[in-house]
């Protein structure tokens, strides 16, 4: 049994225009230890999937359906009390904006051994002893010093860090990267995806990673699911994803990195999204397709087998890249 | 250190500013008067029987009044009145505007709209009407000043707190606490509260000298502090009859009036630059 298990998990959300379908029909599973990607353009769900697992999406407009098991679980149905403890504790978030997701009234030790003081009823010594081995796992120098120091005083890839040391503060088993790198210069980039694979090798944490970006994909993750409009339109290991990429879509989107450009400009994906709002029974990805045929415009193609853990929507899929 | 290290640099940027600084020596005069002054003074109700309605002399730094009462001892006894309702009026809208301010920004839902259509009410409600109404029930006192400014103030509390939570609450650090498995009430008081503060203690320094002037035209009407407690209002009130004779009983307590209210708002604007969040903290 895998550690999470997500099946046919949809959220809506009510809007004044009517029910946005953020995600729609969702599976997926998640190993112990395992980095998962969950990339796709803005918009196309991804954020929305990892966050339901946590439940933090606005309560009184959130439409959820679908099972969210972990270790057996179901955390849909958990009280709010109860999944209080699971957050923080057992799954936790790290967000996308470091340089914001810090409390600026309190100083960095605080904030991290407030965490520990909840969650493992430590004391305070032993908390604050416990925060600095933190700040040392994830990379940051003089951690005793940083302690007493308050968000202001640390630059964003030093508030980036200090936001994981929060969210492994408890070591949990499912941790959830919500494009932690996006706000980050490329040089520091490198650096906290270390950190992330250095917790994994070390803590046998398993994360989610939502990135829009296929370079760190490639970079770090084990496994990748690629979204659009809301539906997983192909899953696979990520040296098979990249060697043989079968969904249009991911093609498209190999092809817009820079390292495939082609005379110094890069390829871009025509159209636009489908609007949220509706679902017809055809592929979503069918008026932006270069491949597209007759039935796309049907029937919806469901996943299927491509190879080993490879799955695809598609009823054309392509290898040429 | 860190601490340290920001309040000294808040500090400098006060610092530099002529008008907040000329602010805070008018305060700390005002405080050190209503502290110190009635010890050094003596008795305001102390009558020079050889001396009434005098002119400002060495024996009377500041006149006697028509009962030969020296102006200056009741100046200094009046300041004290005055900082009391300032400070305590001040107080008392704080502490309860500040938790339903609170509450109702942070659940919304039923409460929201039905605090805030409250306080619209209240704001429209005219100030003297209502604290003459107050004194007529509690009877006039500094105990009736004090509920009658403290409750005027309510409204504009509650709003301030509730603006600044409405958008205090949409931090990312709000969202991220929530993560990590913080409760309402841990994030209402160390995320939410403390990040509201920086206009609350602005609305302090518009709310003190208001409250002053608030004592003043109560105790001058005589709904206030009633003779012979000194007060600055009621030392008005008397000197109304001897305008011509002797206008110094009128002159001082209008310039404490003045000069206090004065020095706070001028703190006020210098606070509100320095704490500003959007000006570089």
């Amino acid at each position: 049994m895998s550690l999470l298990e997500i099946s046919d998990l949809s959220v809506h959300f009510a809007t004044e225009d009517g029910l946005v379908q953020a995600v729609r029909d969702i599976s997926l599973t998640l190993d112990e230890g395992e980095i998962l990607a969950l990339c796709g353009e803005s918009g196309c769900g991804k954020s929305v999937t990892a966050m339901s697992i946590p439940r933090l999406l606005p309560p009184d407009t959130t439409r959820l359906k679908g099972s969210i098991k972990l270790d057996g679980r179901e955390l849909t149905t958990l009280p709010e009390p109860e999944m209080r403890r699971v957050r923080g504790k057992t799954v936790s978030v790290v967000f996308q904006e470091p340089m914001t997701s810090l409390n600026p009234s309190f100083t960095v030790g605080y904030q991290i051994t407030e965490v520990l003081r909840r969650h493992e009823k430590l004391s305070r010594q032993a908390a604050a002893a416990r925060a600095v081995e933190l700040l040392e796992l994830v990379g940051i120098p003089a951690p005793q010093r940083r302690m007493k120091e308050y968000p202001h005083q640390l630059s964003g890839g030093m508030r980036q860090r200090v936001m994981i040391a929060i969210a492994v503060a408890c070591s949990p088993r499912v941790l959830i990267a919500d494009e932690p790198t996006t706000a980050l210069d490329v040089t520091i980039q490198a650096g906290v995806l270390d950190v992330f694979r250095d917790l994994r090798d070390r803590l046998g944490t398993a994360i989610i990673l939502i990135t829009h970006d296929l370079g760190v994909v490639a970079d770090i993750a084990d496994r990748a699911i690629v979204m659009y409009a809301g539906r997983a339109v192909e899953q696979a290991p990520v040296t098979e994803l990249f060697a043989n990429p079968r969904h249009p879509y991911t093609l498209g989107l190999m092809k817009a990195l820079p390292s495939a450009a082609v005379n110094g400009r890069l390829a871009e994906i025509p159209g636009m999204v489908p609007s949220p709002l509706s679902d017809p029974d055809q592929c979503a990805f069918h008026d932006r397709c270069p491949r597209v045929q007759e039935d796309c415009r049907l029937s919806r193609p469901p996943l299927t087998r491509q190879g080993e853990g490879h799955l695809a929507a598609c009823y054309y899929p392509g290898g040429d890249r | 250190m860190t601490e340290v290290m920001r309040r000294r640099r808040l500090w400098r940027r006060f610092r530099r500013r002529p008008m907040p600084m000329a602010g805070l020596v008018l305060v700390v005069a005002f405080v050190l008067l209503a502290l110190i002054g009635p010890l050094v003074t003596g008795d305001p109700a102390a009558q020079d029987y050889m001396a009434t309605l005098a002119p400002p002399s060495p024996e009377h730094l500041m006149g006697t009044d028509d009962l030969g009462r020296d102006a200056f001892a009741r100046i200094a006894h009046g300041a004290q009145v005055s900082l009391q309702a300032g400070v305590l009026s001040t107080l008392l809208a704080m502490v309860v505007g500040i938790p339903i301010g609170l509450v109702a920004g942070f659940y919304r839902r039923w409460l929201d709209p039905i605090v805030m259509r409250l306080v619209d009410v209240t704001l429209a409600f005219p100030f003297l009407v209502f604290a003459v109404g107050l004194a007529a029930i509690i009877g006039p006192s500094l105990k009736g000043v004090v509920l009658a400014l403290g409750f005027s103030q309510l409204p504009a509390v509650i709003r301030i707190t509730r603006g600044e939570v409405l958008a205090v609450r949409e931090m990312d650090y709000v969202a991220a606490a929530v993560a990590d498995g913080a409760g309402d009430g841990h994030i209402i008081f160390r995320y939410v509260l403390p990040n509201c503060l920086s206009p609350l203690i602005v609305q302090a320094t518009v709310a003190i000298p208001a409250a002053i002037i608030g004592e003043a035209t109560l105790s001058f009407l005589g709904l206030g502090v009633q003779p012979p407690t000194p007060s600055w209002g009621v030392m008005l009130t008397t000197a109304q009859q001897y305008l011509s004779d002797a206008p110094w009983l009128a002159i001082w307590p209008g310039l404490m009036i003045a000069l206090a209210t004065l020095g706070f708002n001028l703190l006020g604007d210098g606070l509100r630059d320095v704490l500003d969040p959007r000006s570089a903290r």
